[in-house]
């Protein structure tokens, strides 16, 4: 038997802060490709200490719903899983290449393979375009646009800009967008001036985060200019000193998610069958409707507690 | 009976191998059978006339195979958990392990109607029919057979809040997929977010019917994560208890000052948090192995085997609190002022607001004599007009 367990920061304050783990988590249920899966949290519960001790699979893959390596994939996770012969010099990591390591859990004894974080992995990349196409509903945007990658910044996280650097370069690697940007909010360049940075007439904004919150439904919207009070919402697209802003918000909603927990999982030796097509196909179903599109002002407060 | 005939052949596979189970035993000597029932014995039977016995003690046969194939998972919590809502013997459990809490099959179990705490197969299959009804904190949970009249052993679950166990179930919302109890779970009669799952606010109007026994155990999982795998280990007598001072001191970040708490303040941060008014879980950790609070640790039925979260989180900001130094402040009350001030803090500690009336000027949490207070006692920049007098 095999489960797969997600583990997410969750939030004392927000009831949303939790919501894209447990869709990812549905996804990948849906697919039957873990005898278990199961959400565990920070701040929500179960808590990373507990989590374990719930399966009953000996084999257990958990994939953390972080965007970087740091201080809680680093140490939090590992150590509340009671992973006691963890060392972060076993992911071999220059800050976004972690991939896995095996382990056992003390109290449980079971072998669990630890994954690097979602938001470092190559197929996060693909989300973002994806998170760009939804909010268009355009699966051929790219010409005539601008895309920028907006993260937090270093003030908590020297890898936390890594991440988003890394996918911005990818990104613009694959010269569909006419111009890609990584900006942030607590370091330069900085979102607040992003038209600064763009000659194109359209922007799409995604920012790397998981779960829709404060910074993505409050911070980010007003320091773009989108809206003076985030709790009126703003227009997607909206007009920014003539720029169109598309903004999206936090790419970790994205149903595609779902697809790079399981890559984590399969590329530390999960057996996931075909559950990737499945998912991708569920993806791009939900894209096509564009269901997802649109910002839902006023998510509610709270990522920081 | 199809399903019953299935049962048997798969039980007369096995028995060449020996069963024993639940009462039931087959054995088999140089093609010689024993068969034993709780209430009959049969020994030196042939096949033919094992096969007709069985058929007659086929309530043990359909047992069998519920739980050995159905259920399957020996050792695991969750068989343990799904034996303990038919009030079946845990034999997972080996007695002289087990801890003599309020979970375990030795006495003090919470049977208002004066049934044991365990029942034989045959026992069980006439409550069955009925249904067997168990409290899990604030969940209300009934195991009964799909087909009462002709039952081949087969068991549902049905869930509900305990508060409803007399509303008619044509006024409860019905769900039947276990992830349906996240949501319920998430917010309390007042719409309020609850971040502590084992908080005694779970709200009503709500019945999942029909769930299989995995689905069962899912579905309380989502109410209560890891309730039954801790109350399993609490049951062999290996639960794993971390007390305040070693998982304060793993702390590492913004939560790397909660070990400077005090002690007498983890004494008070319990009677606070840890009570069974604000948790369903009985709260097993203490200050450190062999120096207990003084605080009791409640008798909720979830055994709490290290500070949570939400605790910690709160550790924190006590923490913080407590590192300042205490000062003599002079103001001007009136001893019904000193009065309301301590009635004040008391609603609140106690969620009472909500339930003072709008005239009931008798109590001193009242909206409009805390808002008098504050007119007659506050400066213009909203402070409470207090002097330091120590400095
Ligand atoms: S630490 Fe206290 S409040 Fe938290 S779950 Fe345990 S008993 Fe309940």
């Amino acid at each position: 038997m095999q489960a797969l367990v997600i583990a997410a920061h969750g939030s004392h304050l927000n009831p949303d802060a939790s919501d894209p783990t447990y869709a990812h988590a549905d996804t990948i249920r849906e697919t039957g490709a873990f005898d278990e899966v199961r959400e565990a949290f920070w701040k929500e519960e179960p808590h990373f200490r507990e989590v374990i001790r719930t399966l009953e699979s000996d084999e257990v893959f958990v994939v953390p719903l972080f965007i970087s390596e740091g201080y809680f994939t680093e140490q939090v996770i590992p150590r509340e899983l009671r992973l006691d012969d963890w060392d972060p010099d076993q992911w071999e990591s220059d800050g976004t290449s972690a991939s896995q390591a095996t382990l056992e859990a003390e109290d449980v004894g079971k072998t669990i393979h630890y994954c690097g974080p979602v938001g470092t992995h190559d197929a996060m990349t693909d989300v973002i375009v994806q998170r760009a196409e939804t909010a268009t509903e355009d699966p051929d945007v790219g010409e005539g646009f601008g895309l920028s990658v907006v993260g937090h910044g270093t003030d908590r996280n020297e890898n936390s800009a890594k991440a988003i650097e890394y996918h911005s370069d990818r990104i613009a690697e694959r010269d569909r967008f006419d111009e890609v940007k990584a900006l942030f909010m607590d370091e330069e360049p900085e979102v607040d001036d992003v038209t600064d940075y763009f000659e194109s007439d359209d922007i799409v904004v995604v920012p790397l985060f998981i779960a829709d919150g404060y910074h993505t439904q409050e911070d980010i919207p007003e320091d773009m200019g989108l809206t003076d009070d985030y709790r009126l919402g703003w227009d997607v697209p909206a007009e920014v000193d003539g720029h169109r802003i598309w903004y999206t918000g936090a790419v970790g909603t994205e149903d595609l998610m779902a697809d790079v927990v399981l890559e984590r999982a399969a590329d530390a030796g999960a057996d996931i069958g075909d559950a990737r097509d499945a998912v991708r196909e569920l993806a791009a179903s939900v894209a096509e409707t564009g269901a997802d599109a649109g910002p839902e002002p006023g998510a509610g407060a709270g990522a920081g507690d | 009976m199809t399903v019953a005939t299935d049962d048997l052949e798969t039980l007369l596979e096995r028995a060449s191998a020996g069963v024993a189970f639940d009462g039931l035993r087959v054995a088999e000597t140089d093609g010689e059978y024993v068969l034993e029932t709780a209430e009959n014995e049969w020994a030196g039977l042939d096949e033919t006339e094992l096969r007709r016995a069985l058929e007659s003690a086929e309530e043990y046969v359909t047992n069998w195979y519920y739980w050995q194939e159905t259920v399957g998972g020996e050792g695991t919590a969750r068989r343990a958990f799904l034996r303990w809502c038919e009030r079946a013997p845990l034999v997972d459990a080996d007695p002289d392990d087990a801890t003599t809490g309020p979970w375990s099959d030795g006495g003090g179990d919470d049977d208002a109607t004066g049934r044991p705490a365990t029942l034989g197969v045959t026992e069980r299959y006439d409550a069955l029919r009925g249904g067997i009804d168990r409290e899990w904190g604030q969940l209300s949970i009934t195991v009964r057979f799909v087909d009462i009249d002709d039952p081949d052993g087969e068991r549902v679950y049905d869930l509900w809040h305990v508060d409803d166990a007399d509303s008619d179930i044509s006024d409860l919302e019905i769900y039947d997929d276990p992830r349906d109890a996240r949501e319920l779970a998430t917010y309390d009669e007042d719409g309020r977010y609850r971040p502590l799952k084992t908080a005694p606010t779970l709200p009503g109007g709500w019945a999942f019917t029909g769930l299989s026994g995995d689905e069962l155990v899912e579905t309380v999982e989502f109410f209560y994560p890891a309730t039954v795998a801790n109350w399993h280990r609490e049951l062999r007598g290996n639960l794993d208890v971390d007390h305040w001072l070693e998982t304060a001191e793993r702390q590492t970040g913004i939560y790397d000052v909660i070990d400077e708490l005090p002690r007498e303040a983890v004494e008070w941060m319990a009677e606070a948090c840890c009570v069974d008014s604000q948790c369903l879980r009985r709260r097993e950790w203490q200050y450190e192995d062999g120096d207990d609070l003084d605080v009791d640790g409640g008798d909720g039925p979830f055994p709490c085997r290290e500070p949570c979260s939400l605790v910690i989180a709160a550790a924190r900001k006590w923490a913080i609190l407590e590192s300042e130094d205490e000062h003599t402040y002079e103001l001007e009350l009136t001893t019904s002022e000193l009065n309301q001030l301590e009635e004040l803090i008391d609603a609140v500690a106690e969620d009472r607001t909500d339930e003072i009336r709008e005239a009931d000027v008798n109590d001193g949490a009242n909206r409009y004599r805390a808002r008098y207070l504050r007119a007659k006692r506050f400066d213009d920049e909203g402070d409470l007009e207090a002097t330091r007098v120590d400095d």
